[in-house]
């Protein structure tokens, strides 16, 4: 064989070595792409039946509870149309708040309930200084009243 | 001396004067002379945004301090990508134009582009423990980070192991097109598929959901790391020139180089 | 400003640990990479001078 082959099967089989592993990449890449399930795929049967899998969404305000052991949480994970009762002993993340996103790692039992063995924080990508989030929060309280009022005064009117 | 440089004489005299400097002999000094005005700048946008980022940008309402991490983070991974990008471009040219400098050019650009992939994917892994509540995940934008670490460490791996340097730079060149199909996947990958990785706070199509001077930090340390990357891109490529040219009459006729 | 004292500064508001350990190791890489170029280049200086 003449260094040139030589070479050339060098490469070929580099080259045959890459999109193998390129393809078991890909492949563990595919089966990680649906990386949580929201209350609505879950109750549509879109989440795997009786595996771990992850349950994604936002924590229901005034829904956390904390168990008298102190480590012991139940919330609720909900994407406004439906939501699913989560339970979990652990420490929860420093962003893990009412109201804000979330995804746990769990099953879901036969009483609806899903047992968590992680809990995630899955924070937004807006950054602000806390007095211009609080503006922010006011200035939407008060727009929900304006839309309320003149909610109001409409049904008044008729 | 062959017809090729021959050619780039005549380019430039029918006035293509920037087409002189793809010859590694005339881009050799002008790198040269280059390196310093972007290694001054890299120093003073970096202190900028330092200064901006640690000193003027606000707390975070939701991550408090540990947000601060973005002005590394989020330019490292621009980087990773843009010098990737940047990569595969060297080497398509080389591959169409035949021209030495071009595969000389990727291989300059893939040990920083590997290191700014391993800076955002450490920083992301130092953030993501306090905010997300885990070192690591394997969501569609980490994944695909991953990936092209491996690409980086490929290329470098692939060319190292041919000897013909004409011949490494045909191979890296497929390789680096090849794996140019990731860089996209990276960027839309927290639009196309749900991940744990929060969305783009800064894109062409919309306004940027920051505050001013967290943006202007930010965008500072990125132009500090542009700066950066082509300072030391500039310097590995007139040494891979060196190495590879010492023979030439031209690198003779310079002393070796020095 | 946003530091009362320098404690405050490398404290973090408690994330000094991540802050400083993404801004340490991006420095040592830099660092690390400029290193290695000047050792290249070196070797480089020293095989040339030895051909000529």
């Amino acid at each position: 064989m003449k260094p040139r082959h030589k070479r050339l099967v060098a490469v070929v089989v580099g080259v045959a070595a890459l999109a193998v592993s390129a393809a078991l990449v890909l492949n563990a890449f595919r089966s990680n792409l649906v990386f949580f399930f929201s209350p609505s795929e879950v109750a549509e049967n879109k989440a795997p039946q009786g595996r771990t899998f992850r349950l994604g969404g936002l924590v229901e305000k005034g829904s956390l509870k904390r168990a008298a052991d102190g480590l012991t949480v139940s919330f609720v994970v909900t994407d406004t149309a439906k939501s699913i009762p989560v339970r979990y002993t652990g420490i929860l993340p420093d962003l893990f708040k009412e109201g804000k996103g979330v995804v746990a790692q769990g099953q879901l039992g036969a009483d609806g309930v899903f047992t968590a063995k992680e809990v995630l924080a899955k924070h937004d990508e807006n950054y602000m200084a806390p007095e211009a989030a609080e503006a922010v929060e006011k200035a939407r309280q008060a727009h929900e009243r304006a839309v309320k009022s003149m909610a109001q005064s409409a049904a008044g009117a008729k | 001396m062959s017809t090729k440089e021959l050619d780039f004489g005549e380019h430039a005299a029918r006035g293509e004067w920037w087409l002189r400097y793809a010859a590694p002999q005339a881009f050799f000094p002008l790198a040269g002379r280059l390196i310093p005005y972007f290694v001054v700048l890299a120093v003073v946008f970096a202190a900028c945004g330092l200064y901006l980022g640690f000193f003027v940008a606000p707390t975070d309402f939701q991550q408090g301090e540990a947000y601060r991490i973005i002005f590394l983070h989020v330019p490292a991974a621009w980087m990773s990508m843009f010098l990737y990008v940047v990569m595969a471009l060297w080497g398509a040219l080389g591959f169409v134009l035949n021209t030495r400098l071009s595969g000389m050019m990727a291989s300059a650009i893939a040990p920083t582009g590997a290191l700014f992939t391993f800076i955002a994917l450490w920083t992301g892994a130092l953030w993501g423990k306090p905010t997300w509540g885990t070192w690591w995940v394997w969501d569609a934008r980490l994944t695909s980070e991953l990936i092209l670490l491996f690409l980086y460490v490929g290329f470098i791996a692939l060319k190292a192991s041919i000897d013909d340097p004409r011949r490494a730079d045909r191979a890296g060149a497929v390789l680096a097109l090849v794996g140019v199909v990731n860089v996209p996947i990276i960027y839309f990958s927290v639009q196309w598929w749900n991940t744990l990785h929060q969305g783009a706070s800064v894109s062409l199509t919309r306004s940027p959901s920051m505050a001013t001077t967290m943006l202007w930090g930010m965008l500072l340390m990125a132009l500090a790391a542009w700066m950066y990357a082509i300072a030391v891109c500039l310097a590995r490529v007139r040494l891979i020139i060196r190495e590879r040219e010492r023979e030439m009459a031209w690198m003779r006729e310079l002393g070796g180089g020095e | 400003m946003n530091w009362g004292s320098v404690d405050g500064f490398f404290h973090m508001g408690g994330y000094g640990l991540f802050v400083w350990g993404s801004y340490g190791v991006g420095l040592l890489c830099i660092a690390l990479e400029v290193i290695a170029l000047r050792m290249r280049a070196r070797r480089l200086a020293r095989t040339a001078g030895g051909e000529a």
